[in-house]
């Protein structure tokens, strides 16, 4: 007993600061991608290079739309290795609260070889984040846990109860989310915890792409779960299906078999992303009543 | 029949086998030095694998289909046989008319071969005969009559909604006999799968697994993508093995391109394969913990995890190692700063990790509950072909590190952890010893890193070659089967995970527990599903 006290005492406290500072990126992180959109002078070989069709385009004519949907990119950095327009930044924040928040499309004319000529329209402005970011400059650990737990309170009048539901996934996912619980992101400190049955449960994070074999247990799920609910996709698989896509042994995204609140791309997502994601859709929703 | 085809150490072997089924074996063809493949009718299987068990001491790690009907006009069968003290792989392959489209099951006298069968019943409708309990097993009852591994079915078939038909388990009755359904959702993080406990009172009489809720026609999609896309595919077979699968798709496809990645690739590769195996023995052990309520422990170790995580992610951009591995070796170099951060991680885990191991072996209620919980014995392990941590932890003296040595591994001596008692306990023990080894190891890779090129060129993969790629993973050992498609594109991918073998094991071990122990002997043997049910 006093060996275990004196390994915790001796260990310390490990937990990141996160989201009081920045959260601690290693350089070779590959986050999200980005595209030098206006000198983007040809979409065909990244587009080559991408496993998941993350990066297309469409021509028509002597214009192309091409496109980067961050819901089916897997972070593999292929894209930037063939193309010198694109780059992988070391941004792991990405959360969006409607699929088409993740797309990001410019348009281009042609010239002869198929090559870009200029760009006509420019690329939507990426919408990344839901609300402004948390922390306030200078504020701590336990300041802003109070915060978030007054907003959780606001909303469900509890603590937020996560019920995290496997559809299909690679258990990648899954690492992550239970890295959750670890003591270095420790997530109950902002009042929020993974609870064994839906019927406790105000959050469902569910991972995919959804099986055909998981359809039903996933829709009963859902319908275990007492309203107000919130359900959020994790995961390039659970975002748009992934590297599987449709095929006839899944469904595809986690939104083509319940409505999805958020979602949070990543192959797998970091623990951070998803603690972003879920503490910004926490605070859009208070914003919003 | 040229013999110097041929490792030495197979010679022996393949004489004695050719000269004894002389007449009957129609062909024999050696693509590579470990690698034989002989073919001959359906009736001779059952006689050619029971010949070379008793006298050669094979295994059969994989038995799978494939639709040859275009260039054959037959599926073929296949029967791969490891030959672990003479480092070969015998395959024997049995052309299935398809007209008859039957086969023999040989499940009654190999159990370990029970869902493999009925998954080729099931993704090729090739019937089976003679086998014990021939129903539906990839594919669950309520699926239309579509054989999605035959060539003829495209892989974008859109199937009628799910019905949601009940699956008739075997009943178990008799006085005060209870059956108690879990899952598929469970109340973990973890994957899903549905187990149903017969208990009479506490102890579990019997246990029916039924899983594949998390296939994903994995290997029907290796059919349609190019196949450099497959290595970012194959990284998403079993996620927490997701290097070890990655490098044995790239390095089946290697051996059918007839090229080696160069060495220090093959390094790096060890390497990443060894903080593969660190993280998730670190969390097992933990999480081993937490099932019996030593949460002090689990903290500790998702402590350490985390930081083998950090490293990953420093090395290869990916904290699970993806993006790492590509056909020919490995995409990113290590500069002096990122080996740094590799050699501190070594010298930090190993007295954090005894430290770790120190405090689990020195909890006498933990060791209370992990004791004689959940017992493999060996016979019943050797007769299910148990392989991986499991098998180790039942008598099972066996690595493909040590066996067949792949990546770097022919440069090290790797020491193999093996226990007879079969219980959680010593399951854990092979991790705790397994963890200790792979530190020495990555020590070892590190000191005499190679240097030079990270990849040899494939070019174009000639079609029509058929290579087997394996890696021992963390968990077991990893095969992927490959035939070659015109425009590098592959006709066929046969990815076998360890679970696949292993999981009927937890249903021998759990026999006569009690149902609260169920979580800990799940966790120890902490199969795949993903990788199971693909």
């Amino acid at each position: 007993m006093l060996g275990i006290l004196g390994k915790s005492i001796s260990t310390g406290i490990v937990t990141t600061s996160y989201p009081v500072t920045p959260p601690e990126v290693s350089r070779h992180t590959r986050g999200r991608p980005e595209i030098g959109w206006p000198n983007w002078t040809d979409a065909r070989p990244a587009a080559a290079v991408c496993p998941t069709g993350a990066i297309s385009f469409q021509n028509n004519g002597q214009q192309r739309r091409a496109s980067l949907d961050l819901g089916k990119c897997v972070f593999c950095g292929l894209c930037a290795g063939a193309d010198k327009s694109i780059r992988m930044t070391n941004v792991r924040e990405c959360a969006a609260r409607r699929r088409d928040d993740l797309v990001t499309t410019a348009a281009y004319l042609l010239k002869t070889d198929e090559t870009h000529d200029r760009m006509v329209s420019p690329p939507s402005s990426p919408k990344p984040a839901v609300s402004a970011p948390l922390p306030p400059p200078g504020a701590s650990v336990e300041a802003i846990g109070q915060q978030i737990k007054e907003r959780v309170g606001k909303i469900f009048g509890r603590s937020l109860h996560i019920r995290e539901v496997d559809a299909g996934s690679c258990n990648g996912c899954e690492i992550e989310i239970g890295g959750l619980n670890s003591p270095v992101y420790d997530i109950e400190r902002f009042g929020i915890h993974f609870v064994a049955s839906p019927r406790h449960a105000d959050m469902l994070l569910v991972t995919g792409p959804v099986t055909r074999n998981m359809e039903l247990a996933l829709k009963k799920t859902y319908d275990a779960t007492p309203d107000p609910r919130l359900v959020v996709a994790v995961g390039a698989c659970g975002c748009s299906g992934g590297i599987f896509g449709v095929n006839y042994a899944t469904r595809g995204a986690v939104d083509a078999v319940i409505p999805v609140d958020l979602y949070i791309p990543g192959c797998p997502p970091h623990p951070l992303t998803i603690l972003d994601g879920v503490l910004r859709l926490l605070g859009q929703i208070e914003d919003r009543r | 029949m040229n013999l110097s085809a041929v490792s030495p150490e197979l010679q022996p072997v393949l004489e004695e086998v050719t000269k004894r089924f002389h007449g009957r074996i129609e062909s024999v063809f050696t693509p590579r030095l470990n690698e034989v493949y002989f073919e001959a009718r359906m009736d001779l299987v059952a006689g050619f694998c029971a010949h070379l068990f008793r006298k050669w001491d094979a295994r059969l790690v994989s038995v799978f289909a494939d639709d040859a009907r275009t260039g054959a006009g037959v599926f073929h069968l296949y029967y791969v046989m490891a030959l672990d003290a003479a480092h070969g792989f015998f395959t024997l392959r049995v052309p299935v008319p398809s007209e008859t489209s039957e086969f023999l099951s040989l499940t009654d006298a190999m159990p370990a071969v029970n869902w493999q069968e009925r998954e080729i019943q099931d993704m090729f409708g090739l019937k089976l005969r003679g086998h014990p309990n021939p129903r539906r097993c990839a594919l669950h009852d309520d699926w239309p009559e579509v054989y999605p591994l035959r060539k003829d079915f495209d892989l974008r078939t859109v199937l009628p909604p799910f019905e949601g038909v009940r699956h008739k388990f075997r009943t178990v009755e008799g006085e005060g006999v209870f059956q108690v359904p879990v899952g598929p959702v469970h109340a973990g993080i973890i994957e899903p799968g549905h187990f149903l406990f017969s208990v009479a009172g506490e102890p579990v009489l019997y246990l029916q697994l039924r899983l594949f809720y998390v296939h994903k026609g994995t290997e029907k999609l290796f059919e349609n993508l190019p196949v450099s896309h497959g290595v970012r595919l194959a990284e998403s077979i079993s996620g927490d093995s997701s290097f070890a699968h990655a490098t044995a798709f790239c390095h089946a496809v290697e051996r059918a391109a007839g090229v080696q990645a160069p060495a220090r690739a093959r390094a790096m590769r060890s390497i990443c394969l060894e903080l593969e195996r660190i993280y998730n023995h670190i969390a097992d052990v933990g999480a081993i913990c937490t099932d019996v309520a030593f949460v002090t422990a689990n903290m500790h170790a998702m402590r350490l995890r985390e930081r083998v995580l950090r490293v990953n992610e420093q090395l290869t951009g990916n904290r699970l190692l993806r993006g790492m591995a590509c056909l020919g070796g490995v995409r990113f170099d290590w500069d002096a700063e990122q080996l740094a951060s590799l050699a501190e991680l070594v010298d930090e885990l190993k007295p954090e990790f005894d430290s770790l191991a120190q405090l689990v072996e020195g909890s006498s209620s933990t060791l209370d509950r992990l004791e004689t919980t959940g017992v493999l014995k060996p016979k019943v392990a050797r007769d299910l072909g148990v392989v991986g941590i499991a098998g180790r932890a039942s008598g099972f003296d066996h690595d493909l590190r040590r066996d067949f040595p792949h990546a770097a591994y022919d440069e090290v001596e790797v020491h193999v952890p093996v226990y007879q008692v079969g219980d959680v306990e010593h399951r854990m023990q092979v991790r705790i010893d397994e963890v200790r080894e792979s530190l020495s190891l990555l020590q070892q890779f590190l000191t005499k890193l190679p240097a030079g090129p990270l990849h040899t060129e494939i070019g174009e993969l000639p079609a029509d070659r058929v290579a087997l790629g394996y890696v021992e993973g963390w968990r077991g050992e990893i095969f992927h089967w490959i035939r070659t498609a015109p425009g590098n594109r592959l006709a066929r991918c046969k990815i076998k995970d360890p679970s696949l073998q292993n999981w009927p094991a937890l249903s021998e071990a759990i026999l006569g527990n009690i149902i609260p122990d169920f979580p800990v002997v799940n966790k120890s043997f902490n199969l795949s599903y993903s990788g199971n049910d693909r």
